[in-house]
């Protein structure tokens, strides 16, 4: 039985989605769906299916714009940032989501990234984060770890890799958090808080490519690489509760930055206020 | 009559910008079209309009293109490199069909060349910059007023094709300040592109009726869900694999601006009625053709100028029209021999066409053409 989901917000006649078995991408397009639902239908919150735009690059991750049944904009590799930029500038009261994968946003498109998150543009940016470029078939990306094998890689990977988190949260992005896989329930509630957050807001959601990540650098398949997921990402909450030895090779997930500034479509706004009543006098 | 100002090539792309009903621009500074982004900051504001000066020209393009999907007219404004650094995303304007204006006030390169000086050596970058097969339109200026008035034509053509525009500047006309009468608002036309609302979720947002080339636009946030995507697609704006449905969107884009050449193309012709040699020229280095015409005519000789205000397509109709009358060609413009081959092109083998060309960042002058046009009539005459 598939979830409700499927028929409230995708485009059934554009499935079965394309990505290969086991691929984590399905579950973090199914948790940005959910978020997106419990919005809708809390009578505390104010949104509507119709102020929402699903921005997309290219790459694995950005597919899904076309499953989700929104407004959808599937752009060029790396600039779903700066076309979402343009959307939102043009229509402050849209709710603009940009999903992005870590090759398209931190590669081809890091510049945009750390703009944005200065900028506090109003986005929410969700990565499919699976450490790898999977649409050309297993090239190391920037969040491919040390070490680890990839089709340009076959020696080992030299590069060190980004935190995407703290990457956006050092440029100054208003509201960082990271996700998993494996832990939907609460990627699925740290999502509603990214959308709900005035401001620049970015999850950096961990997902699993068995195909080309896992099974070259020998992580297993796609139940053993969530349940790395499990037994090493821990939501902050308990991670906090754990001694510095405990911690070691773990990371929390959860929000990790969380702050107020000013949101920059507000601010224009303001201007073109500020700058009509000078006209007038 | 509206009181005359002096103003530059650079303020009335602003100033016509705005009259067209530009209210969104994201842009990266560059000589020698930076007081094109300096005024939209500026005047943006004034007029409920919105400016960002974006991180590079990549993301300058996208924001364009983004704004444009919205609703907003849309445009942003570069030279050479940034022009170079926008190619992918013109293409993904052709594609996916998103009206917007790209200034280029051409310097002279290549690379970063000599940012200060003039060129018009962008001249086969407007039209086969973006990679694949895709429509182009593209205008060029040759004064201050004009600049003010075919920008205007140029967001009418944008929105009314649903294709990116090419605003083919140069740094003379950009830099250079006239005194001008800007036409009266209320006579100015001004084109939006046809939209379509509430028709339903995921309903053929790409339909085009028998006989007609460009789809009703839909705007993001008005009720519709609908998909816009680079890759070839179905009416419905889906992705397809598809060769049929692929090839008969792309034919579909080439035809939208082939099939309408006689709208799209402009020209100025001046004292052609009678001319044996036509000066072909555009943009900014018209300027010294006029004068080179003016005084080859005082002289009792016969010349005239032919210059494409739409250089793409290459007004290729008008061109011939006049071969019958022609006894020689000659092209002149600010680079290496680009336009002049559009017009050898279309000479063919029935009339000789010469070049004057200039790459070292100067202006060519009218004592030159009137010296290449004493040259090519003694070859002429000799033969």
């Amino acid at each position: 039985m598939p979830s409700d989901l499927v028929h409230l917000y995708m485009r059934i006649d554009h499935l079965p989605q394309m990505w290969c078995p086991g691929c984590g991408n399905g579950v973090i397009m199914r948790d940005v769906a959910q978020a997106i639902d419990e919005l809708i239908n809390d009578p505390d919150e104010r949104f509507t299916r119709e102020d929402f735009v699903i921005v997309s690059g290219i790459g694995c991750s950005s597919r899904a714009a076309g499953y989700l049944d929104f407004n959808s904009i599937h752009t060029t590799h790396g600039r779903a940032i700066a076309f979402a930029t343009g959307i939102k500038l043009a229509n402050p009261k849209l709710h603009v989501i940009v999903l992005t994968g870590d090759g398209d946003c931190s590669a081809i498109g890091g510049n945009h990234l750390i703009h944005a998150a200065r900028r506090n543009v109003g986005l929410t940016v969700i990565v499919f984060n699976n450490d790898i470029y999977g649409m050309t078939g297993g090239q190391y990306s920037p969040t491919t770890p040390t070490g680890d094998l990839a089709t340009t890689a076959p020696y080992g990977n030299l590069d060190r890799p980004f935190d995407i988190a703290q990457l956006a949260a050092g440029a100054g992005a208003s509201f960082t958090a990271r996700g998993d896989v494996f832990h939907a329930r609460e990627t699925t509630e740290i999502i509603k808080q990214a959308i709900c957050h005035h401001g620049f807001s970015l999850v950096d959601v961990y997902s699993v490519c068995p195909t080309y990540y896992g099974r070259k650098n020998k992580k297993g398949d796609a139940v053993e690489m969530l349940k790395w997921q499990q037994a090493n990402l821990i939501p902050g909450a308990r991670f906090e509760t754990m001694s510095q030895e405990d911690r070691q090779g773990k990371k929390p997930i959860g929000v990790l930055t969380h702050n107020d500034y000013p949101e920059y479509t507000d601010e224009y706004l303001k201007l073109i206020d500020a700058c009509r009543k000078k006209g007038r006098k | 009559m509206s009181k005359a100002v002096l103003m530059q090539g650079n303020e009335a792309a602003v100033e016509g910008a705005i009259a067209a009903g530009m209210r969104f621009f994201a842009g990266y500074p560059i000589t020698p079209s930076t007081e094109i982004a300096e005024g939209c900051a500026r005047r943006l504001p004034q007029e409920g309009g919105k400016f960002i000066q974006m991180e590079d020209e990549l993301a300058s393009i996208a924001a364009v293109l983004g704004a444009s999907a919205a609703g907003m007219k849309a445009m942003t404004a570069t030279s050479g490199p940034g022009f170079s650094l926008m190619q992918e995303n013109i293409g993904y304007g052709a594609m996916a069909e998103i009206p917007c204006v790209i200034v280029d006030v051409q310097r002279a390169g290549p690379s970063t060349g000599l940012p200060t000086s003039p060129s018009q050596a962008d001249y086969m970058q407007a039209r086969w910059g973006t990679h694949g097969d895709h429509p182009v339109i593209a205008l060029s200026p040759s004064s201050v007023r004009e600049t003010y008035t075919l920008i205007i034509r140029a967001f009418n053509l944008a929105e009314k094709y649903r294709t990116p525009v090419i605003f083919l500047m140069d740094e003379i006309v950009g830099h250079m300040r006239e005194g001008v009468e800007l036409p009266n608002p209320n006579e100015l036309i001004i084109n939006h592109r046809k939209m379509s609302f509430h028709d339903g979720a995921n309903k053929q947002c790409y339909f085009v009726p028998e006989g007609e080339y460009v789809p009703a636009m839909k705007p993001f946030g008005h009720g519709e869900r609908y998909n816009i995507t680079g890759l070839a697609h179905d009416q419905s704006g889906f992705p397809t694999n598809s060769s049929q449905i692929a090839g008969k969107l792309c034919q579909r884009l080439m035809d939208k601006v082939e099939k309408n050449v006689d709208h799209i193309c402009r020209v100025e012709e001046y004292a052609m009625d009678d001319a044996e040699t036509a000066v072909v020229c555009f943009g900014g280095g018209a300027r010294a053709v006029m004068e080179a015409v003016l005084q080859a005519r005082a002289e009792g000789r016969k010349v005239g100028m032919f210059r494409p205000i739409t250089v793409w397509p290459f007004p290729e109709k008008a061109l011939k029209a006049r071969l019958p009358q022609l006894k020689r060609i000659l092209m002149v413009e600010h680079n290496h021999g680009q336009m002049l081959l559009e017009v050898q092109r279309v000479a063919g083998n029935e009339k000789p066409v010469d070049f004057l060309g200039r790459i070292d960042g100067t202006v060519i002058t009218p004592e030159e053409i009137l010296n290449k046009l004493a040259e090519m009539e003694g070859e002429h005459h000799a033969q």
